[in-house]
């Protein structure tokens, strides 16, 4: 059940320096050269005013681009393998957007399916995240059409709607409650005012169940090649997307001593799939970029009973050619199924 | 509770090398470590990731039967950077091993059926591991026969066991070669491993067949065994794909929804059907 | 004539099986579109926000496939077009040139010396915040440019967007896919960062173009394009020739002539 409050935009101040002297770390899109970005804050006036998204995703604080997962010593016949440890820093996100924050749950399914990945696990336990309602969109966004809204609750531990004067503040989660704990006096009654009326209007641009199961009947259609001709198999897409998780495992070794390292990889790129034998299953962009989709709105649904996409459009802003994830996913639910 | 690190590896020592065929070898692998070597088990099908420590890791079916403990073996042609690796390695190096990873051909189900197995050249390894162990339980099923090809003499791999199931009367053992693949000395049949399994009519009449090859071979001997009347759901293959984590995270060893490293690498040919052919 | 009206001709002819232009894109954007059709031609739009190179498409397989392709063609991508032909990775007949008119019609150039021809009329010329920015990175001490690009590359995630972008980097297989031995780390840790960037560069040296879409790929704003031009430069100012000048160009770092200066011999 969340608790409601009022949180002014001078209180953030304080709320800010309570959670600096609890020893974490505050990360928060600021502006730089005309980009935002998450970077380390120490206060609210170094935080981006005026921005829809970041570019990248937060996705890195559970999910880093490099993680350590092993290293060894060897000679003389010997190696001596040494488990590495997640450096787990405790933060707090600070201005996360509802759809991004929805996202750690489908890193989550992924990472916890059958064997638990301790990297993320530890990383995720450290994070908290303030999660910041949207009160304006653009037209890469389509969270409400991927069962999301401008002031969805998924995923954050406590949530800002902004109001004149600063915030109204739901606790959502255990960790929520004790952030308002680190500064309560800040924390004053919520007055309960309307939160639809307050946020960014999203019309829902496709009908995504539709969609989800017209799928399998599509696979063999030449609508994804055709999507496909622009794309120019870069990783942009995936690397700032905060559900894509696909990763690459890398050797770095010299002859005394090595480490295998956990990157991040894209399902965009030829190499992905690519046997040794020189076979590959997905030899053209447009299989690659079905596979994206339907890893995405096919098979998220059918192994883990959620969507793979969180509508919050940095891959249709990230892309050097603008695949505009939302007009093709419409143009996939319009399609017509051959018989 | 803290969780383990999955993909950490066991230390495995090379305990026996055979050189199965040119650029094919089999390594007999022993646990470094005694109590991880006790605690282990697996069952036939399952495969696991092996490393070349300073090159990275390789995905082998584990080529031994679970019915022979003390050890793993797994089979691999030099390709590439681990493989490369790993053919320079000799007898008491340390190499790692993360596994069983995988699904299992379900041998319980097929007691008292008659078993055919059907495999070329490098593909015979994860059927090996599965004739053995169902060798070492013959009681449970009726008739074995073995139909397995290579492109040449040279290319067939596990010779001395080729020789050991011939002279067994308890398993019908053909083995041919490719036309042009035989030597003046060769004894078994010469034909590709479609033509031979044609000829050899196998009836379909409570029988399951494993089927493991390459590509090709199996394009051309699905369409035999679906006109001797076998079904597909007594039609048993395994799959690859490449792979980096085995566990269904890393997201490349997909087929269609299906995950090579967690449904397959056994699928019967029923399941095949459902799924794409992204492999 | 039109890009539009032009497009629609030429694929109602025969003349060409597809045409690539721009449409209309996100929140004002511009984005490469395939026209296979006359009515998939009314798509088509050609204005200043129009930028990409497109001679990227025309060495990937898929594009191939659909056969021989008109492209609309600023200077950027006839310089492009020529440096392909000089490196023998498109052959003349496959490609029609529409070189982008100063009154935002298109022109007709058949054969690479048509190309040659119309781009010796106008001087290859970078933007000029570019020129601002490399003349800035020029005056640095070299501590400080490598602060610079230091702090610039902590950005990198490895996306390839850059790579993918250039119409230069057309190996089936690049240096960065080679495992055996794996020439630069994969990762985007400091290292991988830095080497990937330095090959690249590297490699462009006599090849780029200065289109600059590497930069303007980049989801993180590194301004990568700006160690390419450097690269460019200096191989210009060094040995006189320009990348995508000429349909017959030897590559300036595998070639030398007699009369090449010696001035790093001290």
């Amino acid at each position: 059940m969340a608790d409601t409050y009022h949180l002014s935009s001078a209180s953030l101040d304080a709320l800010f320096a309570a959670i600096l002297a609890d020893g974490r770390r505050i990360l928060a899109p600021t502006d730089r050269d005309g980009r935002t970005e998450l970077n380390p804050v120490t206060t609210p006036a170094q935080v981006a005013k005026d921005y829809v998204q970041t570019a990248l995703s937060a996705k890195g604080t559970v999910f880093p681009r490099v993680e350590q997962l092993l290293s060894y010593r060897t000679g003389q016949g010997q190696v001596e393998l040494t488990d590495a440890e997640p450096k787990a820093v405790p933060t707090v996100l600070f201005g996360i957007r509802p759809c991004e924050a929805a996202g750690f749950q489908a890193l989550d399914a992924v990472f916890n399916w059958d064997s638990r990945d301790k990297y993320f696990n530890a990383r995720l336990a450290q994070v908290t995240v303030i999660g910041v309602a949207c009160t304006r969109s653009d037209d890469a966004c389509f969270c409400t059409s991927v069962g999301g809204d401008p002031g969805s609750e998924k995923g954050s531990d406590l949530l800002l709607i902004p109001v004149a004067g600063g915030y109204l503040a739901e606790a959502l989660t255990d960790k929520g409650k004790a952030l308002v704990a680190l500064a309560p006096d800040q924390f004053k009654p919520g007055d309960g005012a309307d939160k639809v009326a307050l946020l960014a209007q999203v019309p829902a641009a496709f009908d995504q169940p539709a969609l989800t199961a017209q799928l399998p009947a599509l696979f063999d259609s030449p609508l994804w090649a055709d999507q496909a001709l622009r794309c120019v198999g870069c990783g942009a897409c995936a690397f700032v997307c905060p559900t894509c998780v696909c990763f690459d495992l890398q050797e770095e070794a010299d002859p005394k001593a090595g480490r295998r390292l956990r990157a991040w990889d894209s399902c965009g790129f030829r190499l992905f799939t690519l046997h040794a034998s020189g076979h590959n299953p997905r030899d053209t962009q447009g299989q690659r970029w079905r596979q994206r989709v339907y890893h995405k709105f096919s098979y998220y649904p059918e192994r883990y009973g959620m969507l793979g996409c969180v509508g919050c459009g940095k891959c249709t802003r990230a892309c050097p050619v603008d695949m505009n994830l939302r007009e093709h996913l419409t143009e996939a639910a319009q399609a017509q199924v051959k018989a | 509770m803290s969780d383990q690190n999955i993909y950490l590896p066991y230390l495995m020592r090379i305990a026996r090398i055979t050189q199965e065929a040119p650029g094919v070898r089999t390594f007999r692998l022993e646990f470094v470590d005694d109590t991880a070597a006790k605690a282990f088990s697996f069952r036939t099908g399952q495969f696991g990731l092996y490393s070349a420590f300073g090159e990275g890791e390789s995905t082998f079916c584990i080529a031994s039967s679970p019915t022979r403990e003390g050890y793993i073996e797994c089979t691999f042609r030099e390709v590439g950077r681990v493989t490369g690796s790993l053919a320079d390695k000799e007898v008491g190096d340390i190499m790692g091993f993360r596994g069983p990873y995988g699904n299992v051909f379900p041998i319980e189900d097929w007691k008292g059926k008659n078993l055919i197995f059907i495999a070329g050249g490098i593909a015979l390894p994860p059927l090996r591991s599965v004739i053995w162990n169902c060798l070492d339980l013959r009681e449970w099923f009726k008739d074995i026969s073995i139909v397995y090809g290579a492109r040449t003499v040279a290319d067939l791999v596990y010779k001395d066991e080729l020789k050991e199931w011939e002279r067994r009367d308890d398993v019908n053992l053909v083995c041919t070669v490719d036309p042009g693949g035989e030597t003046p000395d060769w004894t078994g049949k010469v034909g590709f491993v479609p033509h031979v399994v044609e000829a050899l009519a196998p009836a379909p009449a409570n029988t399951v067949a494993l089927v493991c090859g390459p590509p090709i071979m199996i394009k051309l001997t699905l369409p035999v065994l679906a006109k001797l009347g076998f079904q597909p759901d007594s039609i048993f293959t395994t799959l690859e794909n490449r792979m980096k984590c085995g566990l269904g995270k890393c997201g490349r060893c997909n087929t269609g929804s299906s995950y090579v490293c967690k449904d397959g690498p056994v699928y019967t040919l029923a399941q095949l059907q459902q799924l794409p052919a992204e492999y | 004539m039109e890009l539009r009206e032009k497009a629609k001709q030429l694929l109602e002819a025969g003349t060409v099986k597809a045409v690539l232009g721009f449409e209309a894109g996100t929140h004002g954007r511009r984005r490469p579109a395939f026209a296979r059709s006359a009515e998939q031609a009314g798509r088509l739009v050609l204005d200043d926000g129009c930028r990409q190179n497109l001679a990227s498409y025309v060495t990937r397989k898929e594009i191939k496939r659909l056969g021989r392709l008109a492209v609309a063609a600023r200077p950027e991508t006839l310089r492009a077009l020529l440096q392909l032909l000089a490196e023998r990775q498109v052959r003349e007949e496959d490609v029609l040139a529409l070189a982008v008119d100063a009154d935002g019609g298109v022109t007709e150039l058949a054969t690479a010396q048509a190309v040659e021809e119309r781009l010796a009329t106008e001087a290859q010329v970078i933007p000029a915040e570019d020129r601002a920015m490399l003349d800035r990175l020029a005056a640095m001490s070299r501590e400080e440019r490598w602060a610079f690009w230091q702090g610039e590359l902590s950005r990198c995630v490895k996306c390839y967007a850059c790579r993918s972008s250039c119409p230069m980097c057309y190996c089936e297989q690049c240096t960065m896919d080679c495992n055996r031995p794996q020439w630069v780390p994969v990762p985007s840790h400091p290292l991988g960062n830095l080497e990937y960037h330095q090959v690249r560069a590297m490699h462009l040296a006599g090849r780029c173009v200065q289109c600059g879409d590497c930069g303007r790929a980049c989801p993180v704003g590194i301004p990568v394009h700006l160690l390419t031009f450097t690269a460019e430069e200096s191989v210009h100012s060094q040995f006189g020739q320009r990348a995508g000048s000429s349909a017959k160009l030897d590559y300036a770092l595998s070639t030398f002539r007699p009369d090449d200066k010696e001035s790093f011999i001290r």
